[in-house]
């Protein structure tokens, strides 16, 4: 009997070690796989549950908004906050129902991604600059060129000429600038270098825009968490954090010159008319550097992904309803609970755009909703 | 299993009887099948180890093939890591990770030595020495995430302060800071080797030197150290071993540049750390495969130094 | 001579003295990082935090019950999966000590305890994850598995390897087939080395947040399928100590506080009970 045990026990093991050798020889022919899969997937996903991951920005929304969701459908969303770019990769070999992403695939991924997909936006928020400066100096004035000479290393000093000329009458100490950055690829950098981008030729040539860049200065923080921990605890510090963050953290953050020439302060009304513009079709727009008179310069929306043929791998016509269905509810009654949580809602006409483009979305070539 | 050795006769005629009694229901004949099918399996599974570990370095060439083949040998000594422009180059890191391990080593070896001798010669019996042993032992249990909260919190204003006084740039993070995190988390590995090298020194030898004056120290000098040396060499080399690979811990106070450390006290980045920090935002194909062929550098470094470390151990303990 | 003998002691002493002093300068940390953890996290564990799941930001009375029970059934698959093979393997390393394929086989496990906890997390990702189509716990547990291995099959031929030789001799003198002088005799002998290498192998993943990341998923209602996305302790601390909110810290250090405690209770109890010198390597 022991013997019997023993060899059970010896042959399962073995028979797991070969499942993960099989498993480990065939990443090649995916294909194949996903074809075999495609039956068990069905059968195992088809309850109640819908699997999203992406954007870390969203994530606080999006628990709010699925968890009453859940306790008016029943429907269970799982949404995990793995970045931006997990979110587009991991709807790319199709393990999610929906990828979340702080900014629009760009060319490679829609090549990579390869069928039509659907940006459907969600709400919008602001990266906001936050430093420690000793005294009193809450919402120090900062223009376009002062942040992108700051972030380059050019600017090293706190009392610099050009910081001084836009913030007459304020006490500005004199310490080095130690500049803050997120270590891990985030939208919010996307969002932040994008800005940086259009509104300094010399940032764009040197470093460019993306999740992740070559930082010419400063530290790197892992986390809202890294950067706000540097920022708080060394004096001269500068960074930035998604507003929501530097709003629950007390700290300061600056104003911002917009490219009507106000400085504006990040708010969600600020936010909002910065979102207020005219929407392309497919909804991919960043919204920094906004022309808008009050808008605050520094913003983006986060958008939800999914293919617009919703017939693949498999998936029901069921699962696809349910999902177009709780995007639906997201940009309407979902939209409730942006501006207790700080998030920027929809406008008006960007919830049309929305909804259009929702529209579109098909099952075997026939429109879903 | 009984110690006793009567009990331990008994225990095996008891096994002997059970076996009889299968062989009255079962023939002899199943008996080698079921023997032969043991050796086969344990064969079967050691072989196991080495099909899991080629599988592992092959899935990560097959994952690095885009950037292998994008950029070629220069990755490895290439200095600038920039995604934006998909050029990609390793240098930095390997240096980063080369550096805070080497720091980390030198900084825990005192500690570890010290631990290794009180346990092992002054001490080795009692409650004090149990209570030491067992806090190193948690030491080794905590979770690396939790370290790095801590250090992130804890030890980084400590080390700005530090900095201050000796004048350098007061960053606090760092990779001297990442190195005194790690020094904390690898100690155990060394102490807990060497303390059991040093019990291993026969007494004989150790009471000839006292017979002849020698003091303590004296002993543990020309005794012990001499005797157990490549035991602690081997303890620094699983220190170090683990110091390459840990990730968490590091990655949150190293500081996370992608450029050249100019000084102990200057912000940089491991292999791990890189690959904890951009693979969720990894967005194009060349990006995410230079981050696995980083992951598969680190396996390679990994292997050489385990493949230096068996040799070694080997040549001293056979000499 | 006299001056000399005293200076000579006078040195040893000093030495001593030295000694002592680092030995136990290395418990100042521990002692800190415990104290830290408790003061953060003792405030925000009660009954309701251990039985119910989260709830979103703003609305109080949340827990991580989700996370308790899907990190004990992901921990408990790893188990599973890895002692049997564990154990096995660390009985043909200690009965083959020479020979080519037990060399390659030994520096396999060296590697894979080499290996970082993110590149293992990658691999299983390939391996299970992408053919199969969706995230499980059951992959988790895989990658888990795979960090249990080396832990459980050094402390399993250390163990077998201290065993008298003279032990496996009586048993086959007495005829004795090889599987069971294996199995009854040596592995019985050396049980409590072995069972100290499961507990602190299970300490070690207990607490590992890079692996999950891309297989495990994570999952914020309770779910106690194998094949689907499910939460853990490290994932969840993970999550919560990066987020804006005030509320989602505190029960990231309440969590890390249980964490923290069952990784240390783990190690505590495997002491109690084996009184052996082992460090999970």
């Amino acid at each position: 009997m022991g013997i019997l045990i023993k060899t059970f026990k010896q042959s399962f093991a073995a028979a797991a070690l070969a499942l993960v050798a099989i498993a480990g020889c065939n990443t090649n022919d995916t294909k194949t796989q996903d074809k075999a899969a495609a039956g068990d997937s069905a059968t195992t996903r088809d309850d109640k549950t819908i699997l999203g991951a992406g954007s870390t920005f969203i994530y606080p929304l999006f628990s709010k908004m699925f968890s009453d969701y859940n306790a008016k459908t029943g429907i269970q969303v799982n949404y995990q906050s793995i970045g931006s770019g997990g979110g587009i990769l991991q709807l790319t070999n199709k393990t999610v129902d929906f990828g979340a992403s702080d900014g629009p695939l760009n060319e490679e991924q829609t090549a990579k991604i390869g069928a039509p997909v659907l940006h459907i936006t969600q709400a919008s928020g602001a990266v906001v600059l936050t430093y420690n400066l000793p005294g009193n100096n809450n919402n120090i004035n900062l223009t376009p060129d002062v942040i992108a000479d700051i972030f380059l290393g050019k600017i090293k000093i706190w009392n610099d000429a050009r910081i001084a000329s836009i913030n007459k009458g304020v006490a500005i100490p004199a310490l080095p600038i130690l500049v803050a950055h997120r270590s891990d690829g985030s939208g919010t950098t996307a969002i932040f270098t994008n800005y940086l981008s259009k509104v300094s030729a010399d940032w764009k040539t040197k470093v460019g825009s993306g999740g992740a860049v070559n930082w010419p200065a400063g530290l790197g923080g892992k986390g809202n968490e890294g950067v706000s921990g540097l920022v708080k605890q060394t004096p001269g510090a500068i960074g930035y954090v998604e507003l929501i963050y530097a709003l629950q953290n007390k700290m300061d953050y600056a104003k911002i010159r917009n490219k009507k020439g106000n400085f504006i302060l990040p708010s969600i009304a600020s936010v909002t008319a910065a979102g207020n513009v005219t929407l392309p079709e497919d909804s991919k727009i960043f919204l920094t550097d906004t022309d808008a008179p009050d808008g605050y310069p520094i913003s983006g929306f986060t958008w939800v992904i999914i293919y617009k043929e919703q017939n693949y791998k498999g998936r029901s016509l069921e699962q696809a309803t349910r999902l177009l269905k709780l995007l639906w509810w997201n940009i309407h009654e979902g939209q409730a609970f942006a501006t207790p949580l700080n998030y920027a809602p929809l406008s008006d006409e960007a919830l049309k755009v929305a909804e259009k483009i929702l529209k579109s979305a098909t099952y075997d070539g026939k429109a879903i909703l | 299993m009984p110690a006793n050795s009567v009990l331990r006769v008994s225990y095996f005629i008891q096994i002997m009887d059970e076996t009889k009694r299968k062989r009255k229901t079962k023939n002899s004949y199943g008996q080698i099948r079921a023997e032969s099918l043991f050796k086969r399996t344990l064969v079967g599974i050691g072989a196991g180890m080495i099909v899991l570990v080629l599988g592992i370095l092959f899935t990560l060439i097959v994952e690095s093939i885009p950037s292998i083949r994008h950029l070629g040998a220069r990755y490895l000594w290439g200095t600038t890591w920039d995604p934006v422009n998909n050029v990609y180059g390793a240098a930095p890191f390997l240096l980063g990770t080369l550096l805070t391990s080497f720091l980390a080593l030198i900084i825990s070896i005192p500690f570890s030595f010290a631990i290794a001798i009180y346990l092992g010669e002054y001490n080795p019996k009692g409650w004090l020495s149990s209570f030491l042993k067992n806090t190193v032992e948690l030491i080794a249990a905590v979770p690396s995430v939790i370290y790095g909260f801590w250090g992130l919190l804890v030890l980084v204003p400590l080390v700005r302060t530090l900095e201050i006084k000796l004048g350098v740039l007061p960053y606090g993070i760092g990779i001297f800071t990442a190195s005194l995190i790690l020094a904390i988390m690898i100690i155990p590995y060394a102490a807990s080797l060497g303390r059991e090298m040093i019990r291993l020194v026969p007494s004989p030898l150790k009471e000839a030197a006292y017979s002849l004056g020698a003091t303590r120290y004296e002993v543990i000098k020309n005794v012990i150290l001499p005797y157990t040396k490549s035991g602690l060499f081997a303890g620094i080399l699983l220190s170090l071993g683990r110091a390459l690979g840990e990730t968490m811990a590091v990655t949150m106070v190293i500081g996370n540049t992608s450029m050249i450390p100019t000084s102990i006290f200057a912000p940089g980045n491991t292999m791990a750390s890189v690959i904890a920090n951009e693979f969720t935002e990894a967005d194009h194909t060349v990006y995410l495969s230079a981050l696995i062929e980083l992951g598969l550098v680190l396996f390679l470094v990994t292997v050489v130094i385990n493949m230096a470390g068996k040799r070694i151990i080997k040549k001293f303990t056979t000499e | 001579m006299n001056v000399n003998v005293k200076y000579r002691v006078g040195k040893s002493k000093g030495v001593q003295a030295l000694i002592v002093f680092f030995a136990f300068l290395i418990t100042v940390p521990l002692l800190l990082i415990i104290l830290y953890i408790f003061r953060e996290g003792i405030t925000k564990i009660n009954w309701t935090f251990l039985t119910k799941i989260p709830k979103p930001v703003g609305e109080t009375g949340g827990g991580i019950a989700n996370a308790l029970i899907g990190s004990a059934l992901i921990v408990l698959t790893a188990s599973v999966l890895a002692v049997p093979l564990g154990i096995m393997c660390g009985i043909y390393l200690s009965e083959n000590k020479t020979g080519r394929l037990s060399y390659w086989s030994r520096l396999s496990v060296d590697v894979l305890q080499g290996v970082p906890s993110i590149v293992i997390g990658i691999v299983v990702y390939f391996w299970i994850v992408k053919p199969v189509g969706t995230f499980s716990a059951f992959s988790g547990s895989v990658a888990l598995a795979i960090m249990m291995l080396p832990i459980l099959i050094r402390s399993t031929e250390e163990t077998l390897k201290m065993i008298p030789f003279s032990l496996k001799e009586a048993g086959l003198a007495l005829g004795l087939p090889y599987h069971r002088v294996i199995l009854k005799v040596i592995v019985p002998c050396g049980i409590s080395g072995i069972l100290s290498g499961i507990m602190l192998s299970i300490a070690r993943i207990a607490g590992e947040t890079a692996p999950l990341l891309f297989t495990a998923f994570g999952n914020p209602y309770l779910n106690i399928n194998l094949a689907k996305p499910m939460q853990s302790l490290p994932l969840m601390i993970f999550n919560y100590a990066t987020s804006p909110y005030d509320d989602w810290h505190n029960m990231a250090w309440g969590a890390a506080l249980i964490l923290l405690f069952t990784v240390l209770l783990l190690n505590i109890i495997t002491k109690l009970t084996t009184r052996r010198w082992n460090v999970q390597l």
